[in-house]
């Protein structure tokens, strides 16, 4: 299996983790003035011989490859290729980033403060910080951040500039320009700008590019993407896009570097400062533009608590060694390099494997609160639950979790009902206790509201709190498909309940990080996790629940219930409702109406369902199973739905119907 | 100092360009100059020696003269003395006897090594320890009716039972001897080796080549699983020029002539081949036509496939040769190109006509310093584009201009010092120049002075756009001469713990700069995976130029103590530089060939269907493998 290599099957509980320093506590105690202005010498790749922004650009805009496809645009354009030249200037001068050191010390001064307003503590990895030095020496750099956070890449910088490492030149989006000033000064400390969408136009994918290649042969400095593309609004890992990790990647595939250094970089934040923006986004209410004076609004932020911060740099993972024995390099032996060859399906599908990868070593070193522990408790008892109970409940997880691999930010020597406590204290906005009991906050307006402003008002409620439980699904993920596989599989043999689980990892590939063809893998890590917790029994050929094993597995088929109910919502939308015209834009909002409808009626419980995220991952797995056909008319995209077939997922979703056997030697 | 000057009486000419040969080679030893040959061979004349033969530069009995465990001549090889102080025996060349003060510091600084760790070989061959020779009874018969002159001595089977690969000499050094030919016989002629071969078949005896025995591929080595008796048909007798055409400018040679003897006795009559591979002091043009060879000024003369207009091969189907010497043919694909680089699979090339050349009037070397070695590709290329490369430029990476310091001799007339030199250039000239950057180019001009003197100067106009600056004749030449000793130091390494090898490759031009730096580290990472302890030497440098590439050569050697099996790891450690060089798109060989060494890649490298064409023309002309040394394919 290919991705064998990349995905070994271990115990994730062994894994070794570094332990963390603050690095604001020497901000609280030391002039940020000084530290705006220290000396700033960080030690550079070794191949570096050091230039300017715009001697970037010109090395650019003279390349060999982008000539080239100046010279095919011009010719296929009828355009003189001088024409096309300055268009092409033209979008480097849109998109190229302006380093100065200036700016940067701008930045150290004000996050500095901002910072300490903000944060208890902002934690780091210095064990990760020093490998990361020596990376930066050796080869080029590609810092991976997960992206939770408009701050995530401010942090970076500021990290980075803490600790005199080489700032980085970070890919961000073209809609940060919209803020005039603001984009400005991200493009001085370093942001360089992408549009988002850019499919056919060959000349912006040629500059672009080689903007990136190049700064990357050259070490110019550390290449900082989003390889999950935007923020995620659920604080669910996102599916990887490949587009940019394919673009670093290829100067080691043509040799025109010795290696490429991955650094994923998990950063996790006690509070995101947009936590309730995202919940009202996924319900529908447009996403403010990205405005300056939106930002400065934000100031008011400035006066809350968001706890910690951690931020993991996990150990640089090198190009080199993943590609040995994937890649053949000398595929591109027989073409001059600066022809842009489409990659090979190889190519593709491994680094598709390494995002997936990359992703995953984000999300093990996330750091979880206890408040993740918390949220994923109260989720299962919307209508809330005794105070006592919880902090039996949450002592429970705490123990389940850190079997299970979790990198728990638990404090030592302090009583659980403390944690627990001083947890809900700092999230007072989400969770309320009321005499003994504690519940859900849900923000309504003074007076009276409709039936769906109610049910709007607590979507968002619970869409916040799950945005802290999704901080844990990864650890329970495997597990949980396999107990819900367990429930689902009208037997024990475990070839069929391989098959359910297949299916519903399946069906859920869009909503959770599961690599692509790590099955096997994934199946037997979650058996050895239920085994080693006592859920489960293997025996010859079957996998049974234990005695002891219910409250396990009921928690963990309970954590991914929304999930499935949700997808069971969206298939009886298709089947009930869509019409044979079913356009893309209709889509969202016909299934959440229809969601409101069943909601209303006393029908439907479950809140998630609501979430335009959900609602996406489902139709896209539907169309992954070709349950659902994406048909491109002239101006629009239709859907054309095989009602039969969406029939047949939602019951095996229901587990009415076995799963079509799929034998497997390795079972 | 090569000046010729102007006379032209060929004869004058020829001393002079003796002179020059033993300029850049060795003193000439004092043996009486043969002349040319222009007689038949006396098929089956029954005499073993033919009395107008002349006397080869290598005798039958190599062990007379050359080392039986390393490379060259017996008498000449680099010690440390007691004081510390490298030295080289011997008269034969410039660098004999005189003593190189900076080799030791060179020495243990490059490769953690140190006098006192020896690693001596043993002292000499243990004849017990080599299996006794398998002998085809029936063929030793038939063969001796022939009056065919052959042996079965231990020394001199081993002597060709091996080429210079490292796992091979570091064997001999052990005392470990494989499977060695059973016998060896030498052919006096073309029909010595059509009665030999023909004996072969008739009594299923596996037939090897020899020739020179330099072969760095693992050519030479018996396979151990053939259980046929082997006899290694040794070609050094066939040594005569036939006959020499001036007006056609072309030299009918045998084949087992070696370059050093080839070149001097064409020198005799006016005339070169100025095909100088590295190693033509033993190598011989069988040799280099069974492997492709490439020699050193290959931009005025060709490689070997330029040099040759006709060659005679003798196979097990018969004898396979050209009716005509037309210079260009258009008769289908050119059966000579499945004769050269053949490693001895298919027969035995036994007579060759090579063009030649009137020697030239003029020779000079000359150097450029470049401040980077980015800087020196680039103007290689620029030279290459412009077709004026000189006969030779070589433009050495920085490890390898330091290691051309290491053998600066103690008092030299002939050698200014090149780093002395530096020093007064540096504050003058070289500001700037970070002397851990930067790169020395090597030139050789030859031809019409005038000329010669126009070349160079457009050659250095080029070199100062890209920032070379001319560093005189002495520094030129020593490079040269660097590449005729490496062997030879080879050894010196392996007295303590010191073992190395070079390596080559050819590539497109925009990929030289990323292969030569993948390539050296991967070697470095290499060498800490597999745990030697020490970091390697690991230099390169850019040694042909073409119109559309170059051809480049490594120098990888490292310290072995503290690891089990060297070699393995030495092997292991060549093994991923070459697929390094293949994955940047360098190929499998640019000139030392395939043998058994490189045979792995050889699918992926052709592709399977052409090595079904080159199975199928091997399974035409030696059905039973006769040529059994299974090399190549
Ligand atoms: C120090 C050193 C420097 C070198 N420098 C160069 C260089 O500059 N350029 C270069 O091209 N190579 C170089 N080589 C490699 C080697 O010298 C060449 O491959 C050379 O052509 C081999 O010739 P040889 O006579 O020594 O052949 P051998 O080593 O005796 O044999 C090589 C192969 O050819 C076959 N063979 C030999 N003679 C015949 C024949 N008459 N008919 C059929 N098959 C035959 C043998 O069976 C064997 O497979 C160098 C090697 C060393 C050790």
């Amino acid at each position: 299996m290919a991705s064998k290599a990349l995905y070994s099957h271990r115990d994730p509980v062994l894994k070794k983790r570094d332990d963390f320093e603050d690095i604001l506590e020497e901000r609280r105690n030391s002039s940020d003035l000084r530290y705006a202005f220290k000396c700033y010498t960080p030690v550079l790749y070794r191949g570096l011989t050091p230039c300017k922004a715009a001697t970037l650009k010109s090395m650019v805009l003279q390349s060999e490859q982008l000539l080239h496809v100046i010279n095919q645009v011009s010719a296929e354009s009828g355009e003189s290729t001088d024409v096309v030249k300055d268009e092409a200037a033209a979008i480097l001068e849109e998109m190229a980033h302006r380093l100065q050191l200036r700016t940067i010390r701008f930045f150290a001064y004000t996050l500095s403060k901002a910072f300490k307003a903000l944060y208890r503590s902002v934690c780091v990895n210095e064990e990760g910080i020093q490998r990361l030095q020596q990376a930066m020496q050796e080869h080029p750099v590609v810092l991976l951040p997960s992206h939770r956070s408009y701050m995530d890449f401010l942090m970076m910088s500021y990290i980075l500039y803490t600790y005199d490492l080489s700032l980085p030149v970070i890919a961000a989006g073209m809609d940060f320009l919209g803020m005039k000033f603001v984009g400005e000064m991200l493009r001085m400390s370093g942001a360089f700008f992408i549009r988002r969408s850019f499919g056919g136009d060959q000349l912006y994918w040629a500059v672009f590019s080689e903007y990136v290649k190049t700064m990357l042969r050259k070490g110019y400095a550390p290449i900082e993407f989003f390889l999950e593309g935007t923020r995620s609004r659920t604080c669910k890992s996102l599916t990887p896009k490949l587009g940019l990790l394919n673009i670093v990647m290829e100067p080691f595939f043509k040799g025109e570097v010795f290696d490429v250094n991955l650094v994923p970089v998990s950063m996790s934040y006690e509070r995101v400062l947009e936590e309730s923006l995202y919940a009202r986004e996924l319900l529908g209410v447009p996403k403010p533009k990205e405005s300056t004076s939106g930002l400065l609004k934000a100031r008011k932020i400035l006066s809350e608590d968001y706890g910690s911060m951690h931020v993991y740099f996990s150990p640089p993972v090198s190009v080199r060694s993943l590609a040995q024995g994937r890649i053949n390099r000398s595929q591109f032996n027989l073409t001059p390099r600066h022809v842009a060859q489409k990659p090979s399906e190889e190519t593709q599908a491994f680094v598709n494997d390494v995002a997936y990868r990359i992703v995953r070593l984000q999300q093990e070193n996330m750091v979880v609160k206890p408040w993740v522990l918390v949220a994923t408790l109260l989720l299962q008892s919307v209508e809330g639950m005794e105070l006592t109970e919880l902090m039996e409940q949450t002592s429970w997880l705490r123990d389940l979790a850190r079997m299970f691999g979790a990198f728990l930010d638990w404090p030592d020597h302090t009583p659980c009902s403390m944690v627990v406590s001083s947890s809900i204290s700092l999230h007072r906005n989400l969770a309320c206790v009321s005499g003994s009991r504690i519940s859900l906050v849900v923000e309504g307006p003074q007076g009276p509201e409709t039936p769906e402003e109610a049910l709007f008002n607590r979507a968002v409620s619970v869409l916040s709190c799950a945005s802290y439980r999704n901080q844990v699904l990864h650890v329970f993920l495997r597990p949980a498909l396999l107990a819900m596989a367990l429930s689902n599989a009208n037997s024990s043999r475990k070839e069929d309940i391989y098959s359910c689980f297949d299916f519903l990892r399946n069906v859920f590939s869009d909503e959770f990080i599961l690599s692509p063809g790590a099955s096997v893998q994934d199946f037997d890590e979650a058996c050895h996790l239920l085994v080693k917790c006592g859920a489960v029994e293997l025996l010859h050929q079957d996998v049974v629940m234990a005695e002891s094993g219910r409250t396990v597995l009921s928690f963990l088929t309970l954590l991914l219930e929304p999930f499935l109910q949700g997808y069971q919502v969206v298939c009886r939308y298709l089947r009930e409702e869509a019409t044979e015209n079913l356009t893309e834009k209709q889509f969202i909002p016909a299934v959440r109406s229809f969601a409101v409808k069943l909601h209303l009626s006393g029908s439907l419980k479950c809140y998630e369902v609501l979430s335009s995220d959900l609602q996406k991952n489902a139709l896209n797995a539907l169309i992954r199973l070709n349950v659902v056909r994406r048909v491109r008319t002239n101006e629009q995209v239709l859907f054309k739905v095989n009602k039969a077939a969406v029939n047949s997922v939602e019951d095996t979703l229901g587990g009415r119907i076995p799963t079509q056997k799929s034998i497997l030697a390795r079972l | 100092m090569a000046s010729i000057g102007d006379g032209s009486e060929r004869q004058r000419i020829a001393q002079q360009r003796l002179r020059v040969l033993a300029g850049h080679l060795r003193r000439l030893g004092a043996e009486e100059r043969p002349g040319v040959a222009a007689q038949e061979c006396r098929a089956g004349a029954g005499t073993t020696e033919p009395d107008d033969k002349p006397p080869c530069s290598v005798p039958k009995r190599r062990q007379d003269i050359m080392k039986w465990n390393g490379w060259g001549y017996a008498d000449s090889k680099f010690f440390f003395n007691k004081k510390g102080q490298g030295e080289f025996t011997g008269k034969r060349y410039r660098l004999s006897g005189l003593i190189l003060p900076s080799l030791k510091d060179w020495f243990e600084g490059t490769f953690g090594a140190n006098l006192q760790h020896k690693s001596p070989a043993v002292p000499s061959l243990n004849t017990s320890a080599v299996a006794p020779p398998s002998l085809n009874e029936a063929f030793v018969e038939e063969l001796k009716s022939t009056g065919i002159p052959f042996s079965h001595d231990t020394e001199d089977r081993v002597f060709r039972a091996h080429g210079h690969c490292l796992h091979e000499i570091f064997s001999l050094r052990d005392g470990r001897v494989g499977r060695c030919p059973d016998m060896v016989v030498w052919p006096n002629c073309h029909n010595d080796v059509v009665k030999i071969v023909e004996l072969a078949c008739k009594h299923s005896v596996c037939l090897i080549p020899y020739g020179g025995g330099t072969s760095v591929s693992s050519a030479l080595e018996c396979p151990p699983e053939e259980t046929r008796s082997i006899v290694s048909l040794d070609t050094s007798q066939m040594n005569r020029i036939l006959w020499i055409d001036e007006k056609n400018l072309t030299a009918h040679v045998e084949a087992g002539i070696i370059g050093q003897d080839l070149e001097r006795l064409l020198n005799e009559s006016g005339y070169c081949t100025g095909h100088e591979p590295d190693s033509m002091e033993f190598s011989s043009l069988g040799g280099w036509v069974a492997t492709r060879a490439s020699g050193m000024k290959k931009n005025i003369y060709g490689n070997i496939e330029d040099l040759v207009v006709h060659i005679k091969m003798v196979t097990p189907r018969g004898v396979i040769e050209k009716s005509c010497q037309g210079p260009r043919m258009s008769t289908g694909p050119d059966i000579h190109h499945f004769i050269l680089g053949s490693e001895g699979t298919l027969g035995v090339v036994t007579e060759v006509t090579l063009k030649i050349r009137p020697i030239p009037e003029y020779q000079k070397y000359g150097s450029v310093v470049f401040p980077n070695f980015q800087q020196g590709v680039a103007c290689l290329r620029e030279v290459a584009k412009q077709r004026c490369a000189p006969a030779s430029i070589r433009l050495m990476d920085n490890e390898q201009f330091q290691f051309g310091h290491a053998l600066k001799p103690q008092v030299s007339s002939i050698f200014t010092s090149f780093l002395d030199g530096l020093k007064k250039f540096y504050i003058t000239k070289f500001k700037g120049f970070d002397p851990h950057h930067l790169c020395v180019a090597t030139l050789l001009f030859e031809g019409d002075r005038e000329k010669v003197l126009q070349h160079e100067k457009l050659v250095y106009d080029i070199a100062a756009k890209f920032g070379g600056l001319a560093a005189g004749e002495d520094n030129g030449q020593r490079g040269y001469m660097l590449t005729f000793v490496i062997a030879y130091l080879r050894d010196l390494g392996m007295e303590y713990y010191v073992i190395g090898e070079s390596f080559e490759t050819s590539v497109p031009w925009d990929r030289v700069l990323d292969l030569c730096r993948n390539v050296k580290e991967r070697i470095v990472r290499e060498c800490k995976e597999k745990g030697v302890q020490f970091p390697p030497l690991s230099t390169c440098r850019v040694t042909q130029t073409y119109d559309a590439g170059a051809c480049v050569y490594f120098y990888f050697a490292f310290n072995y103590r503290g690891l089990s099996d060297p070699v393995h790891v030495y092997e292991q450690v060549e093994h991923a530089a070459r697929e390094e060089i293949l994955a940047n798109g360098g190929s499998l060989s640019h000139h030392h060939g395939v043998g058994k060494l490189r045979k792995e890649w050889m699918q992926e490298t052709i592709s399977s269907v052409g090595l079904g064409m080159l199975k199928s023309v091997k399974d035409y002309l030696d059905p039973n493998n006769i040529f059994g040394n299974r090399n190549l394919l």
